[in-house]
């Protein structure tokens, strides 16, 4: 119940923050804001007792904290099932922690129809956490699609300059592929009631479906390109330069710091324990494009002049990471990819906060008409380096610990995808530092106004992420024991690690 | 005729005997009020005799006409669209002077038409069927015959609606010469022909009803009269073409197909997948370069006629006859719901536009931040078209995607993705523009309550059948059984 009463939550409050825009222009935020902090406080018992207590289904152990299960659509043997495991409530509080650093962003920013503004952005969260929490494929995809319309919006109306191009392609790239795993859905479902005579949308009662290996490996093909696409990986990762780039900061923080990770999720959760055996058949296509991700985003991000640009270019690379952890689909790598798809929200979230910053102080993206600022913004300048120097990889943050131990796995199955994609770690520092370099030091334009340094809510925000991240660097052993159940299912599911790809553990 | 099966006739007496009153009525007293409601008083009298009725199907009267499960609900959808379309006409017919009250007898005279070709079981009604509706339909087109546009319009559907029926009389002749009979249940107890002579006047019978029906329901190649039309007819009565006139004649196409053994023949089916996916994709093309929202809905329409197409033709896979026929009822409601609700929403923009609908694309501009409940509503009814969840237009998707798989037909599904994806442009620019900053230039817009009530009603049912479609779903799933069986 806890789940839907969250899902609610935020349906509700975006309503009423709507509405509540014709009584004071600022109050639609403070709704948002105090209906957000709400979802997360509910989350909190989860997190000190609930990883121990298990629910048991059937005879197997079950890593399932939570779970909601009612008839929906019997007709089509579609029930409403919400459920709740360590790697499910890791991205749900990820997911209302940055519902939180978006909607500060936009406190000073949104000044057009706040109202409506947050109505989307809690629409959009609301989706997000459904997503996270799905777990029968029919309410699953329905929260896949739902979660595009608002944020459609968010960057349609509020975008900068090129909005209606970068809203459409977001749209168009996640819809059809969204369509494409609508119809792998459904042959899985019909190619499991051909086999096993139960026509059903059960994520659990799909997990053993005995399906024909040719057939199986393009009904998983749909569920993989649908997740690469959102991931993304190249090369279907086109529309996120320009969506991260034209969308207003909050939407930037959710799409980057959430978004991306509903593909790294779908993967963990969908595509490889749904189809084992295809899975190891596409392994190494999928470092490999993990790989030339890495390699690829990073070239680019450090060839971009304009600062938000960059950093979406610098998350195609680091998704690389996600993506070659997932397919060696070992302890190490498995972990460290959940690490580093929170450490990635942390930090890309904080960046497009700062890329957002700037451009409502100086009107502008381009980083050459920078320059020097951090003589007039010295707070928001030592906070850039910090996220900068977390972005690059430095040990001591969560994003090493997440490279690390995705390289460290990956070495064990392929030495080659490792070997380049250990090089993104070195290009991450080349574009991060130049980066840096650019914006913050060198020549300062003399002829600059004064600009308004962070203020209190911007710095609460920022330390608490600078907190996050530098106890996923230093401690990051709480994930792993949340996840430790996560993987022992899996596991049952896919086999023991040693025998994935012939690696040794 | 025995009692039982003059009572089953109780919808269409009733509704007959509703436009009799009403044409003595008009005789007397011309008062728009008063027509509008006998009309729908008739209507809703209408909707309840086929409740009643529904306890004694399904019943045969004479050869002539079935009132099973399938026909009384298909009936029952075209008595409440009609009656929303009536809703909507009343306060556009009142802005525009004149004497409207013919526009309500016609109309009634045209849903009469769509009620008797859902039941229909033989040609002979369903021709009558076709023409009662058809002949209505011109006169509806060319409504206040003061512009040249709707002129325009009236005329082309006249011709090619006549040269569409001429081809199905040919395709009905040659199909007793060949068979002997026109009853369908008769024809299905027949062998037909597999060669011969008999085959070939079989097969050209087939292609000349089809390729007349085809016109009626806008598939490519016999298209080109639907942008045209849908632009020139007033607002209310493209709704309705686009509808009833539409929905009831793939009724009576499904139920043809289903009850005889015309899928037997591997080149008319395949003539459909290509009629199929031409529709879907010349549709969803073309739409795209259209400015004007009644043209781009007309091309939306071929588009969606294309996907009804993959669950009809879903339907002569062996076995999965009853999901298609689940499918496509379901689409159909999907598509009525979410077509009339988009007309509905062009109606009530151009209550106070004289010479012509604003249903230019400039006329939306802004409407979010001048209109936020109509401009949601008709953003609703833009995501249900385009198939995005918690609309009922998902649904009707999901199910098409259903049949579709079931029958793995797979080049027709990967054609629906592409019209899907194509179609998202369009949808999303009518969408974008409705959420420009508007500069405040626009005429103000009057709201009409019934035609306010409509479209509410109207997006209520989308989000209804979208989220719990449960209730429907078993509807639609009891009531296509009887004609599977």
């Amino acid at each position: 119940m806890l789940l839907l009463l969250i899902i609610l939550l935020l349906i509700l409050g975006g309503l009423a923050a709507w509405l509540s825009e014709k009584w004071h222009p600022d109050l639609p935020n403070w709704v948002s804001l105090i209906t957000v902090i709400v979802c997360g406080i509910l989350t909190v018992p989860l997190f000190l007792s609930g990883a121990n207590e298990m629910i048991s289904l059937g005879d197997t152990a079950s890593s399932w904290i939570l779970l909601l299960q009612f008839e929906w659509i019997p007709r089509f043997g579609i029930s409403f099932i919400f459920a709740l495991d360590g790697l499910s409530l890791l991205m749900v509080a990820l997911t209302i922690f940055l519902g939180v650093v978006a909607i500060i962003s936009s406190w000073s920013e949104i000044d057009y129809r706040p109202g409506f503004f947050q109505f989307n952005l809690m629409w959009t969260l609301a989706g997000v956490v459904g997503v996270f929490v799905a777990l029968d494929l029919f309410l699953f995809f329905m929260f896949w699609e739902v979660m595009l319309v608002p944020m459609y919006f968010l960057i349609a109306i509020w975008g900068h300059e090129q909005r209606a191009y970068a809203a459409m392609k977001f749209f168009l790239f996640t819809q059809i592929s969204g369509l494409l795993m609508l119809l792998s859905i459904l042959a899985l479902v019909f190619f499991n009631q051909a086999s096993s005579g139960i026509f059903t949308f059960n994520y659990f009662s799909l997990l053993g479906a005995n399906l024909d290996p040719d057939v199986a490996f393009y009904v998983m093909l749909g569920f993989f390109i649908t997740f690469v696409v959102k991931l993304p990986g190249v090369p279907f990762h086109t529309w996120l330069p320009d969506a991260h780039t034209q969308a207003p900061t909050a939407a930037s923080v959710l799409l980057a710091g959430i978004l991306l990770k509903t593909g790294a999720y779908g993967l963990i959760r969908f595509t490889v324990p749904l189809f084992p055996e295809a899975a190891v058949d596409i392994a190494q296509l999928a470092m490999t494009l993990g790989a030339v991700s890495v390699i690829y985003g990073a070239v680019l991000a450090f060839a971009q002049t304009d600062f938000k640009r960059l950093v979406a270019y610098s998350s195609v690379s680091h998704m690389g990471f996600v993506l070659i952890g997932v397919y060696a689909w070992n302890e190490l790598t498995l972990q460290g990819s959940v690490i580093q798809m929170i450490a990635h929200g942390f930090s890309t979230a904080a960046l497009f906060m700062l890329a957002g910053a700037l451009q409502h102080r100086l009107h502008t993206r381009e980083m050459p008409e920078m320059g020097g600022l951090w003589l007039d913004m010295p707070r928001m300048g030592a906070i850039a380096m910090f996220f900068i120097v977390a972005s690059l990889g430095m040990p001591g943050l969560g994003n090493f610990v997440g490279e690390f131990l995705v390289l460290m796995g990956a070495f064990k199955v392929n030495v080659t995808i490792t070997v380049i994609a250990a090089l993104g770690l070195i290009t991450a520092a080349v574009y991060a530092l130049i980066a840096m370099q650019r914006v913050f030091q060198g020549e300062r334009n003399a002829t600059r106004q004064d600009l308004e340094d962070f203020g209190t809510k911007e710095v609460t925000i920022m330390v608490l992420m600078m907190v996050g991240l530098v106890f996923l660097g230093l401690y990051p052993q709480p994930v792993f024991d949340m996840l430790d159940p996560v993987l022992a299912s899996l596991y049952q599911i896919t086999g023991a690690p040693e025998a994935w790809l012939g690696g040794t553990p | 005729m025995t009692h039982q099966e003059l009572f089953s006739l109780l919808p269409m007496i009733t509704l007959g005997s509703v436009i009799l009153v009403l044409l003595i009525v008009v005789a007397f007293w011309r008062n728009l009020r008063a027509t509008c409601v006998i009309s729908i008083g008739g209507l809703a009298l209408t909707l309840g005799s086929i409740w009643l009725v529904y306890t004694g199907a399904p019943v045969q009267v004479t050869p002539l006409i079935m009132i099973d499960g399938y026909a009384l609900l298909f009936s029952a959808l075209i008595v409440m669209t009609s009656a929303g379309v009536l809703l909507l006409s009343f306060d556009y017919l009142k802005h525009r002077g004149e004497h409207p009250d013919e526009f309500f007898i016609l109309t009634l005279l045209a849903t009469l038409g769509a009620m008797v070709l859902a039941s229909s079981t033989h040609f002979a009604s369903f021709i009558l069927g076709l023409e009662l509706l058809g002949i209505s339909l011109y006169a509806l087109i060319s409504w206040p015959a003061k512009g040249l546009l709707s002129l325009e319009a009236a005329l082309k559907y006249l011709i090619l609606s006549g040269m569409s029926s001429a081809f199905i009389l040919f395709g009905i002749a040659l199909l007793f010469a060949a068979l002997g009979t026109l009853s369908f249940h008769q024809l299905a107890a027949l062998d037909w022909p597999a060669s011969g002579s008999g085959h070939y006047y079989l097969l050209a019978a087939l292609s000349m009803i089809l390729a007349g029906l085809m016109f009626k329901l806008s598939l490519v190649p016999f298209h080109i009269w639907t942008p045209d039309v849908y632009e020139g007819a007033p607002a209310p009565v493209t709704a309705f073409v686009a509808t009833v006139s539409k929905g009831a004649i793939f009724v009576v196409l499904l139920r043809f197909f289903v009850l005889t053994e015309a899928y037997q023949y591997q080149s008319v089916v395949l003539g459909l997948s290509i009629v199929a996916i031409a529709s879907m994709l010349v549709g969803n093309l073309l739409a795209l370069m259209q400015t004007d929202v009644k043209r781009i809905l007309a091309y939306s329409s071929i588009a969606h006629l294309g996907y009804l197409m993959v669950a009809f033709i879903a339907g002569g896979v062996a076995g999965g006859t009853a999901l298609a026929i689940e499918a496509a009822s379901y689409f159909l409601i999907a598509y009525f719901i979410t077509t009339l609700g988009a007309f509905a929403v062009v109606t009530v923009m151009s209550i106070d536009s004289h010479d012509r609908d604003s249903s230019d694309l400039s006329h939306y501009e802004g409407l979010f931040w001048r209109k936020p409940v109509l401009a949601t509503t008709f953003t609703a009814m833009m995501l249900s078209l385009a198939g995005i969840p918690l609309t009922v237009g998902f649904i009707g998707k999901f199910y098409i995607f259903a049949a579709g798989v079931q029958g793995s037909l797979w080049l027709l599904l990967g054609a629906v993705i592409v019209g899907s994806g194509i179609g998202l442009f369009y949808y999303l620019r009518i969408i974008f523009t409705m959420t420009m900053k508007s500069d405040g230039a626009h005429p103000a817009i009057p709201m009409p309550v019934a035609g306010s009530c409509v479209v509410l009603i109207l997006t209520l049912m989308l989000l209804a059948l979208g989220v719990y479609p449960t209730p429907v779903i078993e509807m639609v799933n009891t009531v296509t059984e009887t004609l599977v069986s």
